[in-house]
């Protein structure tokens, strides 16, 4: 492990972890805990190091999300949406934006979400509804965003919204008048991640918010934040499962039912069995994925698809059985399980449905890349 | 035939199926991009004939047939264009 990863899981031991439970409950991260991680410069991992950032590659971005996915999947989705504006402001930015936003990105000075789902638009990005008008030298913006995480307390959102040429990406200061936001409360999981509603009307940006070409927003801007966004999501679950499989595996080990140890009754042997392998296969399928996202290759953005897949799913199955293991203390609010296993369900809908994934996925099984190994 | 043209072919003939590409198609057009193939192409671009796509570059009509792409990576791999004299 690297100084700079046991420095991560120190901070994740004593600042992450203990609280995690309670935030998930109060469905709150105060700011003075947002501000601590924000300090310890994570926020910023892939931020260019000219920026003040980390300039972590994919693979060592991956391994962050995993340690912090397993403490608090709530904390660890911060990281996934601020990490997609970071790369889009990186990759899309003029030299202006850049100089403007990145410092401040990377330092957690401002927090940033990602703004594309509505409440009639989900998986089908490039039907987004809201719109910018363009208005002297800026645009109005009008429309509705919805599930955005961490929209609650961002200070900058980047929103999608349809222009004459099609859907744009836009950096918006939620502290511009006509921007209203609405917490969002009771969700199944993942709840500590202060989602909110977006209300735009009438916000005036100026020319200088529009982040790449107008009508490039769904297919290049979001797709390529979604990029990051998918591996982060499915590192964040290989944490679920490997943090399933400690507290499941410890918890066979001490506990006795029958005389016997509860890891020696053969039933709960499989269940363990199935949830290390799949916990390894889908950390392998990430690193794989994050290698090749690396390196540049194209094949990238479908092995981030699988990866997600997959190890979403993996991480489902290990909160399933955890809590199976755990029996009525797995239900309890006393083991972190029961939270896992919510979390581990959201990780299957969010950054593109694993049904969509499915879709796109099935097209790779029916034609094989022939560069494939 | 250009050098690059088979190996652009073979790469968009991966992910388009049951058309017989002419050089000139116009692949968004026909409908056979989607937004996650948009970047796919943009990523193969870049690894495979080592040229960085920039921001400016982000345009729909550098990508949208085997012609257009070739045409952009030779004028990528030439430098940027000369400025215009007095």
């Amino acid at each position: 492990m690297s100084a700079d990863a046991a420095e991560l899981r120190g901070y994740i031991e004593r600042h992450v972890e203990p609280h995690a439970g309670r935030w998930d409950r109060e469905q709150h991260i105060p700011a003075a805990a947002l501000r601590g991680f924000a300090d310890t410069g994570w926020l910023g991992a892939i931020a260019p190091t000219a920026a003040g950032g980390r300039g972590l590659g994919a693979r060592e971005f991956g391994r962050v999300n995993a340690l912090l996915g397993a403490a608090c999947s709530s904390l660890r989705s911060l990281l996934t949406v601020h990490s997609m504006v970071i790369h889009a402001v990186t990759r899309f930015g003029s030299p202006a934006q850049r100089e403007r936003w990145l410092p401040r990105l990377a330092s957690g000075a401002i927090l940033a979400g990602f703004a594309l789902s509505e409440p009639e638009v989900g998986s089908d990005a490039a039907a987004i509804q809201t719109a910018a008008v363009a208005d002297g030298d800026g645009y109005s913006l009008t429309g509705g965003k919805r599930w955005i995480t961490f929209g609650e307390v961002a200070d900058l959102l980047l929103v999608f919204a349809r222009t004459d040429a099609g859907p744009t990406a836009f950096l918006v200061e939620t502290s511009l008048p006509g921007v209203r936001r609405l917490p969002i409360r009771d969700m199944l999981g993942v709840r500590a991640s202060m989602l909110a509603a977006v209300h735009l009307e009438d916000c005036r940006v100026p020319a200088d918010a529009r982040l790449g070409k107008p009508g490039l927003g769904v297919t290049f801007v979001a797709q390529s934040a979604l990029d990051w966004g998918r591996l982060s999501v499915a590192f964040g679950a290989v944490g679920i499962a490997r943090r399933c499989l400690a507290v499941s595996g410890a918890y066979a080990e001490q506990r006795r039912q029958f005389g016997q140890r509860l890891c020696d009754h053969q039933l709960i042997r499989r269940m363990l069995t199935d949830m290390l392998v799949e916990t390894r296969a889908a950390g392998l399928l990430c690193e794989r994925a994050a290698d090749l996202k690396d390196r540049g290759d194209p094949r990238s953005l479908a092995e981030v698809s699988a990866a997600k897949y997959y190890a979403t799913r993996a991480a489902s199955r290990a909160a399933t059985d955890a809590v199976q293991i755990l029996g009525a203390n797995g239900c309890s609010p006393d083991y972190p399980v029961e939270r896992l296993l919510r979390d581990a369900r959201i990780m299957e809908i969010i950054e593109g449905s694993n049904e969509m994934h499915q879709l796109s996925l099935a097209e790779h099984a029916l034609h094989p890349d022939p560069t494939e190994p | 035939m250009h050098p690059y043209t088979a190996t652009v072919r073979e790469f968009l003939a991966r992910h388009i199926r049951g058309h017989q590409l002419q050089d000139s198609d116009d692949i968004f057009a026909l409908g056979f991009v989607n937004s996650l193939f948009a970047m796919q192409l943009v990523t193969f671009v870049e690894a495979q004939f080592a040229v960085t796509v920039d921001n400016e570059d982000l345009d729909i009509d550098n990508f949208r047939s085997i012609d257009r792409i070739i045409a952009f990576v030779t004028r990528k791999a030439a430098g940027p264009a000369p400025e215009p004299g007095p």
